[in-house]
């Protein structure tokens, strides 16, 4: 740490601040820790007896089938607690990696995985009123890539899947199930993968060598890597103690033998050394890229035209202020077009309505035909009806005095009448 | 190289200044907690070796400033809190110099280190304060130096290019001198203290205690404490940033007994039964600066470099400067509609 043209000073007692770090630690203690793993390897490889094997549990994760339709991510956090330590482990694991016919999209989806983490942080920076301090990190810290121990070389999907992601997580290649390949093919195949991710330019992590207390295991264990491992849930008696073993007829695979497979290391390095690092370069470094990027991306830029320095802030203002002049416009827009379709509207109803009004005229008169036509019909019905109740009247009277006057005269009667 | 889908816009809508978010992937971005057995050891708990090491190697930024008026003994007491020059004494205005006409802010940095910790201190002091005839707004530039430290980290933590760590340059704890007049607070101590207490940490500490007998500082300083609590200053540490019971207690006891701590700086030493003691020297006795039962020095230094000078710093970036932040971010982009002077406005507050 260089002083920065400050004056150094001595001491002339305790003063007593060397109790810094441990206030700080103290409280991330409070705060507790977070640590996101993802595992991308095909299906069978054995990530899940890994993980379960690295933290002496079993997570519950169901075992897939290899008929996926496409690669999915599954997160699970788990919450462990060691002595005063308070660890939220979250594994996220590649469902169906390396099973589909066609692999084209196989990675993308955990790109997008890593990014939207890295978007959801980003976002919470960006707020106006944050809490970063209490901000659940979902980031992943660390990638562990399982490859097949097939003994030959590089899968093109893994090839590709790692150049993808080297510059967003700090991957640790892992060869899985190793116990399927034998010592000096592992020597041979290690030199091959090294070889092959150099040639192809992929940057995996670097255990760190700049801290001279763990810079000389941390350059032993970058010449072992890839780590070449063997995960069991199973104990197996070998001596008077129960460890964690693989039983075959020709012999015990032991996890935690260093001759046997690398598992040792892998949780050295992963948990016991490097943790804070692996934590400190995703933030500092591939989230920073990915927050510069994207910052770009929105068009904002450190230095404007003619080269001068333009404060993020100044970008946001102008940003703001086209933002709004858009708004007013989509709504002046928006307007319009709601007036207009008021106009269109309001001149179909006016259309229907004078339809309905003529037709209803219309129905008016042919109402009024028939009404007439009606009211003569009656007048006829009732005139007829008047001319026959007169006839009946007359006949029932003529018939009473038929009955009264002589035959005589009603044969008179009658040929008068007829 | 940003790999990802590409937004079709760049100007996507910026409701709170934030990013749209680019289309969701297959996961569910919240994962569920469940809770773990652990059998057996597997070194989780050497994190805190992992981060003990990092941050003993990239050090510790600590800016303290000091107000008060001249002749209270502010360097001194700097001085005899870390043990070292880390200030100047001014040696009171001479005939030649002339009193400022304002405050003056001045920052000194310097070096030091302990037990394999460095720490870049920066002392500010303020001459001037309260030195004036005429003592109206004199916290003014005071208020206005916090708030450009604060202004100059939110520049750089807005750049896009960003450095690894940003220099801290803003003021973590600011000790208030009050006089020892045994009477009451002044009225410029509850102006500025009304006024500073919700931008900065404020500590206040009775100056030169030494002129006052048991019962006149315990007297006094329940005096002090209910007058600050009738005007609504809350000093440090404030309640409302307790962050559980535990701290909840120990605050209490701090707020409601120590403080303002009744203090008494010395760098010279004179020897007491046998021991060499910071201490001064007066014709009835020697005061002994680190002796609890004489002045309560130690106290303060205890609470602020023992036990809460991270905690002093963290209210200071999780609280005063995202209070300011946020003010500054809205101020500046929340007014529709933007007219030309607003505009122009806006360029100059920049």
């Amino acid at each position: 740490q260089q002083n920065d043209g400050y004056r150094s000073l001595s001491l002339s007692g305790h003063v007593g601040f060397d109790s810094l770090p441990d206030q700080l630690v103290n409280k991330s203690i409070k705060q507790g820790f977070c640590f996101n793993i993802l595992c991308i390897g095909e299906t069978g490889t054995g990530k899940s007896t890994l993980i379960d094997s690295l933290f002496n549990t079993s997570f519950d994760d169901p075992v897939s089938t290899h008929f996926q339709q496409n690669v999915r991510l599954r997160a699970q956090t788990y919450e462990l607690q060691e002595s005063n330590v308070r660890l939220k482990l979250t594994i996220v694991n590649t469902v169906g990696f390396g099973d589909q016919i066609n692999k084209e999209d196989s990675y993308q989806p955990i790109v997008d995985y890593i990014d939207a983490q890295f978007e959801a942080y980003l976002q919470e920076e960006l707020k106006i009123k944050r809490s970063l301090f209490s901000y659940h990190d979902t980031r992943i810290h660390v990638c562990l890539y399982f490859i097949l121990p097939t003994g030959h070389s590089l899968k093109t999907l893994d090839l590709l899947t790692m150049k993808s992601l080297d510059s967003k997580v700090n991957i640790i290649p892992i060869i899985g199930k190793a116990d399927s390949i034998s010592k000096s093919e592992l020597q041979k195949f290690k030199k091959k993968l090294m070889s092959e991710l150099a040639g192809n330019d992929v940057q995996i992590y670097q255990f760190p060598t700049d801290d001279e207390t763990v810079s000389q295991i941390n350059t032993i264990m970058n010449g072992h890597l890839p780590f070449a491992v063997v995960g069991s849930t199973e104990e197996v008696k070998i001596g008077n103690k129960m460890v964690k073993a693989r039983q075959y007829p020709w012999g015990i695979v032991q996890v935690e033998n260093e001759n046997h497979c690398d598992f040792v290391k892998l949780r050295e390095m992963l948990i016991c050394t490097n943790m804070e690092d692996l934590r400190e370069q995703t933030h500092a470094r591939h989230y920073e890229l990915y927050r510069r990027c994207r910052l770009e991306e929105m068009g904002f830029r450190d230095i404007g035209p003619e080269n001068k320095p333009v404060s993020l802030q100044e970008a946001y203002e102008a940003k703001r202020h086209d933002f709004y002049l858009e708004l007013q416009r989509k709504e002046e827009e928006m307007r319009q077009q709601f007036v207009q379709r008021v106009k269109e509207k309001e001149a179909i109803l006016k259309e229907a309505e004078q339809q309905i009004h003529t037709k209803f005229e219309h129905l008016m008169l042919m109402h009024q035909e028939e009404k007439l036509k009606l009211e003569k019909k009656r007048k006829v019905l009732e005139d007829e009806m008047a001319m026959f109740n007169n006839k009946r009247a007359s006949a029932e009277l003529l018939q009473t005095q038929a009955f009264v006057s002589t035959p005589v005269v009603s044969l008179k009667r009658d040929k008068d009448r007829k | 190289p940003c790999a990802g889908p590409v937004e079709s816009k760049n100007e996507a809508a910026m409701s709170e200044l934030v990013p749209e978010p680019r289309q969701k992937p297959v996961v569910p971005m919240k994962p569920m907690g469940i809770n773990a057995n652990l059998l057996g050891y597997i070194g989780i708990d050497t994190i805190i070796e992992q981060m003990r090491k990092k941050t003993m190697k990239t050090g510790f930024d600590f800016n303290i400033m000091v107000v008060g008026q001249s002749g209270l003994g502010k360097s001194t007491l700097v001085n005899t809190l870390f043990k070292s020059q880390v200030s100047r004494k001014s040696s009171g205005w001479n005939r030649e110099e002339k009193i400022p006409k304002t405050v003056e802010i001045k920052a000194i940095g310097h070096v030091i280190e302990e037990g394999g910790v460095k720490m870049k201190l920066t002392v500010i002091d303020t001459p001037g304060f309260g030195d004036q005839i005429n003592n109206e707004n004199c916290w003014e530039p005071i208020e206005k130096y916090i708030n450009e430290q604060y202004e100059k980290f939110l520049k750089e933590e807005v750049n896009i290019a960003r450095k690894k760590r940003i220099p801290d340059t803003r003021v973590h704890c600011c000790l208030y001198f009050i006089s020892p007049t045994g009477h009451s607070l002044r009225p410029l101590d509850l102006e500025f203290m009304k006024h500073l207490s919700k931008v900065v940490n404020i500590i206040p500490v009775i100056a030169k205690a030494d002129t006052m007998t048991l019962e006149e500082k315990i007297e006094f300083k329940q005096r002090v404490r209910k007058e600050l609590e009738v005007n609504g200053i809350e000093f440090y540490p404030q309640k409302e940033f307790d962050e559980d019971l535990e701290d909840k207690t120990e605050n209490d006891k701090i707020r409601q007994e120590s403080m303002p701590f009744a203090v008494v700086g010395s760098d010279k030493e004179y020897q007491v039964n046998g021991k060499r003691v910071l201490g001064r020297k007066t014709p009835w006795g020697i005061i002994e600066v680190e002796n609890l039962t004489h002045c309560e020095f130690a106290l303060l230094r205890d609470f602020v470099i023992r036990t809460h000078l991270q905690d002093l710093k963290e209210v200071t970036h999780n609280i005063h400067y995202e209070t300011y932040r946020a003010k500054r971010l809205n101020d500046n982009g929340g007014l529709p509609p933007m007219t030309a002077e607003t505009e122009e406005n806006h360029e100059s507050n920049l």
